[in-house]
């Protein structure tokens, strides 16, 4: 597969393998914020190609696993109102809340549908007058825009039956908050996607106020292997900077039309993060011009949500502040496995829990 | 929690319950074989002993969607794939039963359509449709046209346990007779919901003369199964909780279409996982794999064979997979619903 697999080439993987192996002298943990690396991670062995004093951690750049418990109940209960239809990322429906899940009010008769992007929601709306049609906003700068672009489409189109539940987040405050209460960590692998909308600069907070390595990488096994021997060479050196490693997609600014949408649509706003609590700034509200289009206002006889609950065993709050690893969590591959997910990290293929129990059960 | 303590299934069905992984696996050990009291191991064809004689028999129903789809048809599918049943339990095909299920509405000149490429599939296959029923359901209550076959073979001489992973052995050799998830990718591309156009063709065909061919040249064939549902994934770790013996597996060796890799690449899916209709895995003695192999290649449905992996000496129920860039990885069985109604 061109331009994709110059990236997976086994024989470059060895070169960086051997290369870490030989630099790496002291005692290393790098956390993987994004889900997308997390998942790439597990599914090319790269832990079986690293040193045992080099370790990857799992942060909390999974969107479905951080998105709060108290929204999934919210959606549950917005399934079941009349004439709604939830067109959301598949991802979604399986994410267990207090009681319920999407997947199982659909089989309750709730009409669920997967969508692969906003726009596609929209076009239901468009298609089905009479019934109001509710996208799940989940995801972080990489999504987003997505759904700004979709909520300005049904703006410009007229379109009043389109409605977006937002969740969504934004990256550099929850690392922020991760770096303030304590991970660790001595570097950051940062999330090429994210920084190819948000810019490099937006991670530059890592380096350069916390003296952390910081390398902005992109998702195949070569770009994850370079990556972890540029954090290993920071850390030998004491010289930290902000990297970009995936520099065939990011630049310092990033895409200046998607930041663009972004500011138009939404503004910053406190937001829960499950597993890390409420983190300020981090979370994306849809601005009164649109008002119309957020379900979060427009909804608001919701039902009642009743006390919010969470499994007292399960560990994905530590997992995704990289303090523990998946197998240490007691339910991990006994009662919570990717079929009955107790935890929201082992529901979606980017989780921590997921990855791990996919591709390498207890370590 | 979809099952209690004691094993019973509580609450609903959902679509991750016909998708061929774990929870089929769940679904029908827990529901079915319990009270039909079947044994383990649970495989494609029953072989019954019939006043001396062993006959295979083996059941499956078509739902496929949409019903026509670049490679085939939901017909040419219900033929091939109970062919397939039956010829990887070491069996030869002989007499098919089919029954239809036709909403109100469905186009008379689509039933000719499947019913001739129905008829064609048994010509080549050497089978025989001796017997059927029909259903038509009003509109709405089923989607165009389901269809169930059941088949009969006479097991081959010496070929009764090939089903079973009786026979299979630390060092055997795994083989397979070409590229995996077109089938899949075939009938999502046919599908309008998704907006992608290819040139990927369902690998759909009966493989029970190809599978013949090398039951004649070779009697060190340990194990058969056809990789449908579930993927290469789901048989290989079907195959490891069978046998309690390790498997281990060279991405590079696994034949993928260049077209097939880049579609699982945009869509998030893993080619091992997906289904296959023309696919069969061969276990196999080692002295004998080289000659297999060059079998396979002499047909068309073998001519891309490969030998991907073997059974280790690990007493581990465990599959691990060399993956491209050269990492070692657990190949896991996919739960859950990847891709609903491809067969």
């Amino acid at each position: 597969m061109k331009y994709v697999g110059e990236y997976r080439e086994a024989s470059v993987v060895k070169v960086l393998g051997e290369t870490i192996r030989k630099e790496a002298t002291g005692e290393y943990s790098f956390m993987e914020v994004c889900g997308g690396h997390t998942s790439a991670i597990h599914r090319f062995g790269i832990p079986s190609l690293l040193p045992e004093n080099v370790r990857l951690l799992s942060g909390p750049g999974c969107p479905v696993c951080v998105t709060s418990i108290s929204y999934i109940d919210r959606l549950v209960g917005l399934s079941s109102e009349q004439d709604v239809i939830i067109a959301c990322f598949g991802d979604l429906i399986r994410v267990p809340g207090s009681s319920s899940s999407l997947e199982k009010e659909k089989t309750r008769g709730a009409d669920i549908r997967i969508v692969f992007s906003a726009l596609d929601a929209v076009e239901i709306a468009r298609n089905n007058k009479s019934k109001k049609i509710i996208f799940p906003g989940i995801g972080f700068e990489t999504t987003a825009p997505g759904t700004a672009a979709a909520i300005i489409s049904a703006y410009n189109s007229g379109i009043d039956n389109f409605f977006v539940l937002s969740a969504h987040k934004i990256m550099p405050p929850a690392i922020d908050s991760l770096i303030v209460n304590g991970t660790a960590v001595n570097g950051f692998i940062c999330p090429g996607h994210v920084a190819t909308i948000t810019g490099a600069d937006s991670f530059s907070f890592i380096s350069d106020k916390y003296k952390l390595g910081c390398v902005i990488s992109g998702f195949e096994p070569a770009d994850i292997m370079l990556s972890v021997l540029m954090l290993v060479r920071q850390i030998n050196s004491g010289r930290f900077r902000t990297e970009i490693q995936y520099s065939r997609a990011v630049t310092p600014q990033g895409n200046l039309k998607a930041k663009a949408i972004l500011e138009e649509v939404f503004s910053l706003s406190d937001t829960e993060w499950r597993g890390l609590g409420l983190i300020k700034s981090s979370g994306l509200k849809i601005r009164e011009k649109y008002a119309s289009f957020d379900a979060d206002s427009v909804f608001n006889s919701a039902p009642e949500i009743t006390e919010v609950r969470e499994n007292a065993l399960c560990l994905c709050g530590e997992v995704l502040r990289g303090n523990k690893i998946p197998p240490d969590c007691r339910l991990f591959a006994k009662s919570c496995t990717p079929e009955n997910p107790v935890g929201a990290c082992m529901v979606s293929a980017e989780g921590a829990c997921n990855a791990f129990f996919r591709y390498r059960r207890n370590g | 929690m979809l099952f209690s303590d004691t094993g019973e299934m509580d609450e609903f069905i959902t679509l991750g319950h016909g998708s061929g992984g774990k929870l089929t696996g769940e679904l029908i050990r827990n529901i079915f074989a319990r009270r039909f009291d079947m044994n383990e191991p649970l495989t494609d064809s029953a072989v019954v002993e019939n006043e001396g004689d062993e006959t295979a028999f083996t059941t499956d129903s078509y739902v496929v969607d949409p019903p026509f789809f670049p490679g085939g048809n939901i017909g040419k599918l219900a033929v091939c794939g109970t062919v397939n049943d039956l010829a990887v339990s070491g069996a030869i095909p002989r007499y098919l039963s089919v029954s239809f299920i036709l909403e109100e509405g469905f186009p008379v000149k689509k039933l000719i359509e499947v019913v001739e490429s129905m008829a064609m599939e048994a010509k080549k296959a050497k089978v025989k449709i001796v017997t059927g029923d029909t259903k038509v359901v009003e509109k709405g209550k089923c989607d165009g046209i389901f269809i169930t076959t059941s088949g009969t073979g006479v097991i081959r001489k010496g070929c009764k346990d090939i089903g079973t992973g009786r026979l299979v052995r630390p060092g055997d050799k795994l083989i397979i007779n070409g590229a995996v998830g077109n089938h899949s990718i075939a009938v999502m591309g046919a599908r309008k919901q998704l907006s992608f156009v290819s040139d990927v063709v369902s690998d759909c065909a009966a493989l029970n003369h190809l599978i013949g061919k090398v039951l004649d040249i070779s009697n060190a064939v340990h194990f058969m199964r056809d990789v449908t549902r579930g993927g290469l994934a789901a048989i290989l770790n079907e195959l490891s909780d069978m046998t309690g013996l390790g498997i281990f597996v060279d991405e590079e060796n696994i034949p993928v279409d260049e077209s097939v890799r880049g579609l699982c690449e945009m869509l998030g899916f893993d080619p091992l996982s997906l289904a296959n209709e023309g696919k069969v895995l061969i276990v196999a003695g080692v002295e004998d794999a080289g000659q297999i192999l060059d079998c396979l290649r002499a047909d068309e449905p073998g001519k891309n064979a490969s030998v991907i992996g073997e059974i280790t000496e690990n007493r581990v129920k465990e599959v691990i997979l060399k993956t491209l860039s050269g990492g070692n990885r657990i190949l896991d069985v996919f739960s859950g619903l990847q891709l609903p109604r491809i067969c």
